[in-house]
């Protein structure tokens, strides 16, 4: 398919121009916020606490009386950090050890990697986060580091178990037939070819990440006051529900609808991208 | 077979020693001196000293690895910290808990995942299919603290047709227990519902486009015959898969939505425990959830093993 | 002869008035936030602890009213010796601990031996450095004999650390407490509920409540809506203020606003740079808007202290004015200790959320005259060991809910490090003073000292607020102590 028709084809699928859309908004919100929010989140105004959305501000005033527009563009910046770097490592460290198990098929080190992956995923995921948080003090980073560890083996067995038939494919045969090594192959041959799955499936974890930041920024390990985040802004929301709502309401649905683009957006590259998929479409 | 499940068992018990190793140098890097917590700001050197002895805690670290990992080996789980009593009894009295509670929750996900993927899957590209889509994707992308706390606020707060949380226990009555389990099992199930359905659909999709089904159809079976006799079952292999790992996960990863329903189960025993640094308790239950996980994945292989001979030759 | 005689009258007149009125419904569910990690209120600080069994299931020789007051406990009367080193208690007759076995003095002995021990695990060992010997002379009588007089003995007695305890119980007392209240011990439920029920054999009046449960419920949504919901009868020390509103305006229910003895405070850390300095100290206290941290932080519940002493006590001097709030004088201040431009520094908050949210507050004050905060919530067993024990840290904000506190700024090595040899004088001279008049000097000059010094900035006196059923009685409105003190609560129709 040449590339334009790529480009029909992506505005063809419902799925992806929803979750693009939805997914765009908050970026933008989060770009807006490095120059310009309509208030400034550090600033407390007690006074003016706890006000319903209204025209001055949009989206009402938390228990310190700031501005919640203001701090879930700001909050967005969190949750889309947290959550790329997290892919990031997830990618960084999954992608080649995938690649490696992969090209050294029931070798030590194929056993070695897979063994750990399933090690990595016996784990329960949140009490380890908890864990790392707990040894390392809450932060960004170590919100980034616990969610980003158990990124690497979703990498790691997508990538080793796209890469498995390749191997058996002719041009790789020929192209080791040419004397070039594992190494080589991986990355000439290997990657290109898993790169549309990585994609979809770095859409997927985009989102858990997000979900997972804002789990543990709720209970109280993410990022640290005074930084906005979603999950903090939902714990803080909690015991106002009641006089309130808006405070849970606004948090709540920015999660939600950031997620829920991701996903659109993921499931409508897979059928883009995924040739098998989209051959069988009517 | 035999050659295959030795190595297997090799590799099982390689990973539940490097298991048992990560957690206890986790623990063993956590800061925060357990008996300094126990005893509180005005405590006297003498007294954190005395404390830390009955608890073994002067001993060196390999001792008290070799001492654990033997303990567990006997089933002796240690006793913990801060109650004083043997880890593997506080276990199980959660367990009373969690256990119904991830049954609970995973009946309700099958429940409605089943129906619904099968009729989506079967009217493929229908508004059914396509409103079952949609809501599932909401599904999964709620918080499920967040779903949790917005039931509460309807079902406890303002119609009070449940309690807003706890548990009175299975002494109160099978009834009563269910009642109480009946909202955090609605919350936890609503994700892995929305998951599992999916998965049920396209696989279902998958098993549909296969030959043998066309072969079926082209042999006179109605559509419904053919999905009953022979796509149901091979579409559940990767359903069951996933079910397996939900499980699994909705034993241990409950812990917000038991924190929200204050419901004393296993994830929060572990969540306190580490703020209290009841060490003893956190490398105990974590590593008896690992233990778990990996023998169910270990099964698994097997039977996948045993019903498909080319995996043997995998390793 | 110094002799002090009382009668338990006083008390018994209470317990029955409180207790008198014949209800319907004779059971109580009565939510507290944390869990106690077991049940040995001599060997834990864990305040969950004493506030379900201090008073219902262990008593002590003497033992705090609802005001605070020291009145006797399972000593009916004692007589103090001239010099003030010898105290003689008479227990009461009759007294069974709940196995059934009769109180006697060797009981009391042995629980104050074992509270002194060297191998005591007791939290607050302290209360008990003063004591060379403890004696039984009489099958109802203990000769208690100090080293030095002690202006305080008769208050630390009535702590729940210094209960007395059944000896042939300690090998279970974790998990089967075997007191005299009266209460016994019936069932716990880990990680939902303890329940006591009604000592039939009971030595005082007979409580009215015939079963009593308490439920832990730490997380404060879960406690709202618990209430909301009915599933408990009352909330001691409910966590969080901003729903009290609800509670007020609702009939069912009763809002109690009571005294604590914490003294919330901003503690510095003396011995850090830049604050040695005085006029930095001053600087940080005088930014504080005490009002805006109690509207904001506890919305509205608390009240401005201008030293580490509880506003409800006698002896309490105000001293708010020492540090107004004035920006501009602040930012004076610093530039006349040489930061113009403010400094960074770091503010490490433990989990209550008087410190979470007054952290994020005061961070937003401090950063008006320049001084940037950089904030870590911290776990409990973290802020022992980095702040408590490590002295690294800038600032943190902490309730010092100990009654009578003022003490801890004697100590040079406690973790705010204030080293004044002129205010440990004062105290020692008033640990050794029984004159209530000179007392009553020696702990204003105190109060003025710390004050003075801007040791800490210092914010406000924690509240009690508990919610309660409008139909249940007798919970008591401030907190003396850590308890739940239930042997006088019952219900009206």
């Amino acid at each position: 398919m040449t590339e334009e028709g790529l480009f029909r084809a992506a505005l063809r699928s419902r799925n992806l121009v929803v979750g693009n859309l939805l997914a765009a908004a908050f970026a933008i919100g989060a770009l807006l916020s490095f120059f310009w929010t309509p208030y400034d989140v550090t600033e407390l105004a007690i006074a003016t606490r706890l006000q319903a959305p209204s025209g001055v501000h949009w989206f009402g005033t938390d228990h310190f009386g700031r501005d919640i527009l203001s701090m879930i563009m700001v909050g967005a910046q969190t949750s889309i950090a947290v959550a790329i770097v997290a892919v990031g490592i997830g990618m960084g460290i999954g992608v080649p050890l995938g690649l490696a198990a992969a090209a050294r098929r029931g070798s030590l080190l194929d056993e070695t990697i897979m063994r750990g992956n399933d090690l990595v995923f016996a784990f329960p995921s949140l009490l380890i986060a908890i864990m790392i948080t707990t040894v390392f003090g809450p932060s960004a980073l170590n919100a980034i580091i616990a969610i980003g560890i158990f990124n690497i083996p979703v990498f790691a067995r997508l990538t080793r178990g796209a890469a498995l038939p390749l191997w058996t494919r002719d041009y790789i045969l020929s192209a080791r037939v040419s004397g070039k090594g594992p190494v080589r192959i991986s990355v000439e041959h290997i990657l290109p070819n898993v790169t549309n799955l990585l994609i979809v499936q770095g859409t997927i974890q985009f989102s858990l990440g997000i979900l997972a930041e804002a789990a543990l920024s709720y209970v109280g390990l993410g990022v640290q006051p005074p930084t906005p985040s979603w999950g903090r802004m939902l714990a803080d929301s909690q015991t106002l529900i009641a006089i309130a709502p808006h405070m849970a309401m606004f948090p709540g649905f920015a999660i939600l609808l950031t997620v829920l683009g991701l996903n659109l957006a993921g499931d409508g590259l897979r059928d883009l991208l995924d040739p098998r998929i989209r051959n069988a479409q009517p | 077979m035999l050659r295959y499940t030795v190595k297997r068992l090799g590799s099982l018990l390689a990973s539940l020693v490097v298991a048992s190793l990560v957690i206890f140098a986790c623990i063993e890097v956590v800061p925060g001196d357990p008996a300094s917590f126990m005893l509180g700001i005005n405590a006297q050197p003498d007294t954190v000293a005395a404390l830390r002895e009955e608890l073994g805690l002067n001993r060196a670290p390999h001792e008290r690895y070799i001492a654990w990992v033997s303990g567990l080996v006997t089933g002796d789980f240690g006793t913990s910290y801060t109650y004083r009593s043997p880890v593997s009894e506080i276990v199980v009295e959660r367990l009373a808990i969690s256990l119904p509670l991830a049954i609970y929750a995973l009946s309700l996900t099958i429940l409605v995942a089943f129906p619904v993927g099968i009729l989506a899957a079967t009217r493929r590209g229908s508004l059914t299919d396509i409103s079952v889509m949609a809501t599932t994707q909401l599904g999964v992308a709620i918080p499920n603290f967040w779903f949790a706390l917005l039931m509460v606020l309807v079902f406890a707060v303002n119609l009070r047709w449940f309690s807003a949380g706890g548990f009175p226990g299975w002494d109160e009555g099978f009834l009563a227990a269910v009642k109480a389990l009946t909202l955090p099992a609605i919350a936890l199930a609503l994700p892995q519902a929305s998951i599992l359905a999916r998965v049920m659909r396209s696989s279902l999709l998958d098993t549909l486009s296969e030959d043998y089904i066309r072969t079926a159809r082209a042999k006179g079976l109605t559509a419904r015959q053919a999905l009953r006799r022979h796509a149901l079952r091979n579409a559940l292999i990767p359903v069951l898969t996933i079910i397996g790992l939900q499980f699994s996960f909705l034993l241990a990863g409950a812990i917000i939505i038991e924190n929200v329903f204050f419901l004393p189960g296993l994830g929060r025993l572990v969540f306190q425990a580490i703020s209290q640094r009841d060490l003893i308790v956190v490398e105990s239950v974590v590593m008896l959830l690992v233990f778990a996980v990996i023998i169910v994945n270990f099964l698994v292989d097997l039977a996948y093993a045993w019903v498909d001979p080319r995996l043997r030759s995998r390793t | 002869m110094n002799s002090i005689q009382q009668s338990t009258a006083a008390f018994a007149v209470l317990a029955l008035t409180a207790g008198g009125a014949w209800a319907a419904k004779s059971d109580a569910t009565i939510g507290i936030q944390l869990e106690p990690p077991h049940l040995d209120p001599t060997s834990a600080a864990a305040g969950a602890i004493d506030q379900v069994l201090y008073s219902n299931v262990f008593e002590g020789l003497t033992r705090f009213g609802p005001d605070g007051s020291v009145g006797p406990g399972l000593a009916e009367s004692w007589e103090i010796s001239e010099d003030g080193t010898t105290y003689t208690f008479n227990l009461h007759t009759g007294v069974k601990f709940h196995d059934g076995t009769d109180l006697e003095a060797t009981d009391v002995v042995f629980s104050l031996d074992r509270a002194r021990a060297e191998d005591s695990q007791n939290a607050q060992k302290a209360l008990f450095a003063g004591i060379e010997s403890v004696e039984a002379t009489g099958p109802t009588t203990v000769v208690v004999t100090l080293n030095a007089p002690q202006g305080n003995f008769l208050f630390n007695m009535a702590w729940g650390d210094a209960v007395i305890v059944a000896p042939e119980s300690i090998d279970d007392i974790k998990g089967n407490p075997v007191g005299t209240g009266a209460f016994r011990f019936s069932e716990w439920k880990r990680g939902d509920s303890i329940t006591i029920v009604r000592n039939a054999d009971y030595w005082g009046a007979a409580p009215a409540l015939e079963q009593a449960t308490f439920k832990f419920i730490s997380e404060p949504t879960a406690a709202f809506s618990a209430m909301m919901a009915g599933d408990i009868d009352a909330f001691y020390s409910y966590p969080a203020p901003e729903n009290l509103v609800q509670f007020e305006a609702d009939p069912r229910f009763t809002v109690l606003a009571g005294n604590t003895e914490g003294e919330t405070i901003l503690a510095i850390n003396n011995k850090m740079e830049p604050f040695g300095d005085v006029r930095v100290r001053k600087a940080v206290s005088m930014a504080i808007d005490r009002q805006a941290i109690i509207d904001g932080a506890m919305f509205g519940y608390g009240t401005p202290i201008g030293t580490h002493f509880a506003p409800h006590h006698p002896d309490y001097v105000d001293l708010t004015g020492n540090a107004p709030h004035d920006p501009e004088a602040a930012k004076a201040l610093l530039a006349e200790a040489g930061y113009p431009d403010g400094f960074e520094t770091t503010l490490k908050l433990p989990p209550p959320s008087y410190a979470r949210r007054g952290g994020e507050i005061i961070a937003a004050q401090l950063r008006e005259i320049g001084i940037e905060t950089e904030i870590s919530n911290l776990e409990w067993a973290q802020w022992l060991e980095q702040v408590f024990r490590g002295y690294d840290y800038g600032m943190t904000i902490v309730s010092h809910t100990e009654p009578m506190d003022i003490g801890i700024y004697a100590r040079p090595t406690y973790y705010f490090q204030y080293d004044n040899p002129g205010f440990q004088k004062l105290i020692s001279e008033l640990s050794v003073e029984n004159d209530p008049a000179r007392r009553s000097e020696l702990l204003k000059e105190a109060q003025r000292t710390i004050s003075e010094d801007y040791v800490n900035g210092f914010i406000f006196q924690l509240a009690l607020t508990s919610v309660v059923d409008a139909r249940l009685n007798g919970i008591w409105p401030d907190a003396p102590t850590q308890a739940v003190d239930l042997t006088g609560v019952s219900w009206t129709e």
